[in-house]
């Protein structure tokens, strides 16, 4: 029977099962139909047609529950609401659907619809594809008289029964979030770490934190208030061991009660509970003193302290999920979930079975797998310090045993403390953290491979396919940098769309226009550097290298390409110098650590075989071929022969080759060893704290490089141009004449004030010569025909890049754990594999 | 952007053929003495594509009655220290008769240039013997030019993988799959090393009685393909962080034509030393053959970590160069493999290893493979890592 019979609207959870139970014809198809979403409710007869194009061929019945368990397994797993819609009279059909939302830790509802037999078996003769009969109703309902009354032992949370056609028509469906939903709440919050009765050390803290404790006539700590609406979150473990676990209760109880806190339950208050309860339980690991303490408080504390206990929740899912907290911490599968399972994870932790030399659990180190969006706040396990293992972080910094006592503020991401006031009780064990604990630096496969989407800030959802990411895996496990230091790559850039004047395939005139029809007010024209691409990491010395990187092999810093591999054999030197160089940098942004996105020069550096046997061999050919050809010509034009047209023809080609052979001699400069090799850096990625890439305007980059002066550094010489004013365009474009006419690669334009993501973040403009080294010698005789080029795709993957770069480099400053930075950076070297045109 | 628009390349060869057909095919019309008997010719070729230099044209065009004149064509009279380019200008003065020249010229053009600009056809063959007739069949060079002329059908186009050399950070020599070992050792010395490395490594496996394997760092399978067939091993694994080895592997061990019972035994995966993959667990024993010297130095310890941290097979072998040994190989400059980022003295091995074997909880045991000499030791050094007991299970 229903909880009550009068009561005709029925809750239902609204992450978990809903098992309808009824005879054929009992109407439960209608009823799912008429409650719930069609996508929502899975019934036998359409499984049954979908594996034997019957939907009464009973000899299918077997493979029709297989493929619905598959697909309710498969919706549970990923936390949508579930009706099954079949006739569930037998027990051990409806304990193969309970056990499947036990193993996803889901709740389980039941809605019986018990009408008479005698409608039953009306509706179903009524229906001319039904051909069973009478008895096989009469049987099912038999089954189901015989199941009612067991019903609830079964592993439903709740049994509904309607138990007429009226009942059936009145019913009204309730969805109810789970108790550990609170996403809704969004804080900010200081979340504590554990008390263990340590009430005076909690009254330090709160104060610290800026709440105002309220006091009672007696002068005791009642609640708490933070002037900023800030939320406490407390992660259990409040009572025991320590000194006022009363004054603990009394202070969080009022705040909890005034809605200016949220508490989850330790084991210590579980055991507490049950012991309060008058169970039995051994009364050991400090629970003595707690009782001891309560005993001497008013029967009506006692009696709150009860019901406090009895109402605490394993878990709270906060913040539209970014926020977990747990007392012993919770992986990802258990977010948000319910059940026995669910609850002993968050209570004691991802235990083995097995205890260590000192009689404790011994604990699996679930952190250190964690994969998961949301950050995961916890307690439980003393630490001497906070700190982050993969978005995860253990505040019990073992405060009633002489440590501290921890708060983290959130979303702040700061870390709070104040000293014990005394060693209140003897460790168990010393307070170190066990080895293995810290964050992993080795990758899992798991983190890059597959095909994945990307969330990303600056690009929105990012596809990354399984075959990108597989050419990656080989370049980035052969040939790049330890990934440690790899915390950016640099996006492609998109030529400027295609001039429409005669003589140029690109001009800055179409970059202003551009960038003005995306509502850039004011942009800066960076010249462009003809060298190689590159990035520099550095630490300020190997102590920071470990610390900030996770480095301990004495190296301090990387130089690397856009693919991410190493300059040179051995960049020690190199960085060293540019260390020296950049120090005015380590000293105006106050950090340890630097990013730098760079161009390295001269071309022929790290490029001397490419120009060798690709330009130098063209350039050969054709200054060689191209006189013997003319010569030739000129025989037959001395035997009367018309070879007017193709003897101009072939001297504009030797024309062009010789300027060809000086487009790419301007970028060949010779060095020796890194004599002769110099940097021009162009934007400060990254320093501590602080993602400058996102945060900062180029001039504001421009400015501070600007500081920079050494034989090491070339500086980048730009312009600002106002896009309303056509006289600054012109003296741009001038400029821009000038540097290609002197050999420039060309010029870049960036917006002069931070955009939206969906502008491009650069475009760059080629010079006229320096094309030729891209499209061919005589490019410039048939422009007509390269105009028709296509900048869609190389403009999607350079706003995709550069956010995938971007997001890679705010994890890193954010302290993301390591696989996070290199999803991110992996990404961009996937998406580089990626088939365009390479002229672009 | 390259340079056929002014080289002498297969499209020249094509462009001949099309253009002198008739000629090429000995018919003369009303002169038709004059092209059955060989006349003075000259030729010039100003800009020859010529892989091995001049002396290559020599031994081409000199045996059938050419005067030839190569000379080397600077690759940029700006950079004299560039040296010389891979084109000559070729000059050839004989008395042959003119259809046998064009074919001469269809032929060796592209033999000289080692490339093609059209895609080959199982017809190449044929097209080889017509234009060959007469002149090829006694040419002392015949296998080089036939070698050369059909070119390495077995080239697999390139893949997504290329692509990122083409960004001209990489050279695309440097992204080709490792595919043998130690490439610059002269074969006689290669190829019995090879054979006596994977004999040395299954005698370790079948001693001690491992069941399942797993080669880490397959590339092509040719240790799997031995692994497979010796029927020692119930479970058989391959993984490679080169998928185009990968499909070599699984060529050479036919997998698409295995029964179900057969596959079962074998599994072929793409996957990174560096990176921890459960998909490495669960085998009694894992073998690195000259993988670890492909690892740059500061990489070594996160393999250390997913293959005797987080695999944790009961048994690792591990195979690399013994550098000491590589003064016996006459003309080896540097390593034995362009790729190889370091080779190590036995000392620098044996430290290496006593310093996982710790780490980890292994025993550590190591010994030679291949010919011994007696100061340098043998060509290929092994260490067996054996898990201590009692650390899991």
């Amino acid at each position: 029977m229903s909880d009550d019979s009068q009561e005709l609207s029925i809750t239902v959870p609204n992450m978990g099962l809903v098992v309808l139970i009824g005879v054929s014809g009992s109407g439960k198809s209608t009823f799912a139909r008429t409650h719930f979403k069609p996508t929502e409710v899975l019934s036998s007869d359409f499984c049954r047609g979908l594996v034997a194009d019957d939907e009464n061929d009973q000899s299918a019945t077997p493979d029709a529950f297989d493929v619905l368990h598959y697909i309710v397994g498969t919706r549970l797993r990923r936390g949508l609401l579930t009706v099954v819609d079949a006739t569930n009279v037998q027990r051990a059909a409806r304990a193969s659907l309970v056990g499947l939302a036990k193993s996803h830790d889901v709740l389980v509802d039941a809605i019986v619809l018990d009408v008479p037999e005698s409608v039953a078996v009306e509706r179903t003769t009524a229906r001319p594809d039904r051909d069973f009969g009478r008895h096989v109703i009469a049987r099912q309902h038999r089954d189901l008289r015989r199941s009612l009354g067991k019903l609830k032992k079964e592993g439903f949370r709740r049994v509904h029964v309607l138990d007429d056609t009226d009942q059936v028509d009145a019913a009204q469906i309730v969805r109810e979030r789970p108790w550990n939903d609170r996403t809704d709440v969004h804080g900010p919050f200081d979340i504590v770490g554990d008390i263990h009765g340590c009430a005076s050390e909690l009254r330090t803290l709160l104060t610290r934190l800026g709440w105002t404790i309220r006091l009672d006539d007696t002068g005791a700590a009642v609640g708490a208030s933070h002037p900023e609406g800030r939320q406490a979150v407390f992660v259990g473990d409040l009572v025991d061991r320590g000194p006022d676990t009363a004054g603990v209760l009394r202070l969080v109880m009022g705040m909890v009660a005034s809605g200016d806190a949220l508490c989850v339950s330790g084991n210590h208050e579980a055991k507490l509970l049950r012991a309060l309860r008058g169970s039995k339980v051994t009364v050991s690991h400090g629970l003595a003193e707690s009782l001891a303490q309560l005993e001497q408080e008013p029967e009506d504390f006692r009696a709150r302290t009860l019901s406090f206990l009895g109402g605490l929740i394993s878990h709270y899912v906060l913040d539209e999920g970014k926020l977990v907290v747990a007392h012993a911490g919770l992986k990802e599968a258990y977010h948000g979930r319910s059940s026995g399972r669910v609850r002993a994870f968050a209570l004691y932790g991802d235990t083995t079975g097995e205890t260590d030399e000192f009689g404790l659990p011994v604990r699996y180190p679930w952190a250190q797998e964690y994969r998961g969006r949301a950050m995961v706040v916890y307690g439980h396990t003393p630490v001497p310090e906070a700190e982050w293992v993969n978005n995860t972080i253990c505040l019990d910094t073992g405060v009633v045993f002489g440590g501290s006592l921890t708060a983290l503020r959130y979303p702040e991401r700061q870390i709070v403390s104040v000293p014990a006031e005394q060693q209140w009780y003897e460790p168990v064990r010393p307070l170190a953290p066990a080895a293995g604990d810290r964050e992993p630096t080795a990758l899992r496969i798991g983190d890059v491979d597959g095909t994945r989407w990307l969330e990303t800030v600056h690009a929105g959802k990012i596809k990354i396919p399984a075959e990108n990411a597989a050419a990656a895996l080989e370049v980035m496990s052969r040939f790049a940098v330890d990934p440690r230091w790899l915390i950016y790559l640099p996006p492609t850039m998109s030529p400027v769309s295609t001039s429409t004047s005669e003589e140029f395939l690109e001009h800055p005139e179409q970059a202003f226009e551009e960038y003005a029809r995306w509502g850039v007010t004011r942009v800066v024209c960076e010249e462009k550097h003809m060298g190689s691409r590159a990035i520099a990491v550095m630490a300020q010395d190997a102590q920071v290298a470990e610390r900030r990187f996770g480095v301990s092999d004495g190296t301090t810093g990387a130089l690397y390409t856009r693919t991410g591999r190493p300059f040179f054999a051995d960049t020690t030197e190199l960085l060293e110098r540019l260390r020296l160089s950049a120090a005015p940098l380590f000293e105006s942004l106050n950090t340890d650590w630097l990013a730098l996105d760079c161009e390295l020069l001269p071309w022929s550096a790290k490029a001397l075989d490419l120009i060798k046997t690709q330009y130098a061999s063209v350039g050969a050919a054709a200054t060689h071929a191209l006189p013997e050809a003319l010569d030739v010509l000129e025989q037959a034009g001395a035997r009367g022969l018309d070879v007017e047209a193709l003897t101009q023809r072939s001297e504009r080609r030797l024309a062009n080759a010789t300027r060809f052979r000086e487009a790419y001699t301007a970028y060949v400069r010779p060095t020796q060893g890194l004599d002769g090799v110099t940097l021009a850096p162009f934007q400060i990625l990254a320093a501590e704290g602080r993602a400058l890439a996102t945060t900062e305007p180029h001039d504001w980059h421009l400015a501070e490089l600007a500081k920079l002066s050494s034989d090491l550094i070339t500086p980048t010489r730009h312009q600002f141009v106002d896009l309303a004013s056509i006289q600054e365009r012109g003296e741009a474009t001038r400029w821009w004449n000038d540097l290609t006419a002197g050999g420039g690669e060309g010029m870049v334009v960036k917006p002069a004030h931070l955009t939206d993501a969906s502008v491009q973040p650069g475009i760059k403009v080629r010079g006229r010569e320096y094309l030729r080294i891209i499209y061919g010698p005589d490019y410039t005789d048939s422009l007509s025909l390269l105009r028709d080029r296509n900048l869609g795709k190389k403009r999607q993957l350079a706003r995709r890049e550069h956010g995938l770069g971007l997001e890679a480099l705010t994890a890193f400053v954010e302290r993301a754990p390591l696989w996070k930075v290199h999803q991110a950076v992996f990404s961009v070297l996937a998406l580089e594999s990626e088939p365009v045109d390479p002229r672009l | 952007m390259n340079d056929r628009p002014y080289a002498a390349s297969s499209l020249l060869a094509v462009a001949l053929a099309k253009v002198f057909s008739t000629a090429r095919s000995g018919r003369g019309g009303s002169r038709q003495e004059l092209a059955d008997r060989p006349i003075p010719l000259e030729v010039t070729i100003p800009v020859l594509p010529c892989r091995g230099g001049p002396p290559i044209a020599h031994r081409l065009f000199e045996p059938l009655g050419w005067t030839v004149e190569a000379l080397p064509i600077p690759l940029d009279e700006g950079f004299p220290e560039w040296g010389s380019s891979r084109y000559v200008r070729l000059r050839l003065t004989g008395e042959v008769r003119l259809a046998e020249m064009l074919n001469h010229l269809h032929v060796l053009l592209p033999v000289l240039d080692e490339s093609k600009h059209y895609w080959q056809g199982p017809d190449e063959v044929d097209k080889l013997m017509r234009s060959g007739a007469g002149w090829l069949p006694n040419h002392p060079e015949k296998e080089l030019i036939a070698r050369r002329y059909l070119g390495r059908a077995g080239a697999l186009k390139r893949v997504a993988l290329a692509r990122l050399a083409e960004l001209g950070d990489d050279d695309v020599e440097m992204v080709d799959p490792v595919e043998d070992e130690e490439v610059r050792l002269p074969e006689q010395n290669r190829l019995p090393l090879n054979a006596q490395r994977y004999a040395a490594v299954i005698q370790v496996l079948i001693e001690t009685g491992a069941h399942s394997v797993i080669d880490l760092g397959c590339g092509s399978g040719q240790f799997l393909d031995r692994l497979v067939k010796s029927g020692a091993f119930t479970r058989v694994a391959g993984s490679d962080v080169s998928a185009r080895s990968l499909q070599y592997a699984a060529g050479r061990l036919r997998l698409e034509q295995m029964n179900e019972r057969q596959a079962d035994r074998i599994h072929l995966f793409h996957g990174a030393l560096t990176y921890e993959d459960d998909r490495f667990a669960g085998f009694d024993a894992a073998v690195l053959m000259e993988v670890i010297e492909h690892v740059d130095p500061s990489r070594l310890e996160a393999v250390e970590r997913v293959v005797w941290g987080a695999a944790r097979p009961g048994l690792v072998v591990v195979t690399t160069p013994n550098s000491e040994y590589n003064v016996l190989y006459e003309g080896l400059v540097g390593m034995r493999h362009p790729d190889h980022r370091f080779e190590w003295t036995r000392s620098e091995f044996a430290e290496w290893s006593e310093h996982v074997a710790t780490a980890y909880g292994y025993t550590v045991q190591r010994r030679g493979v291949g010919e011994v000499d007696q100061t340098l030791g043998a060509p290929t050094q092994m260490a067996v890592f054996t898990r201590q007991e009692g650390r899991d299970e």
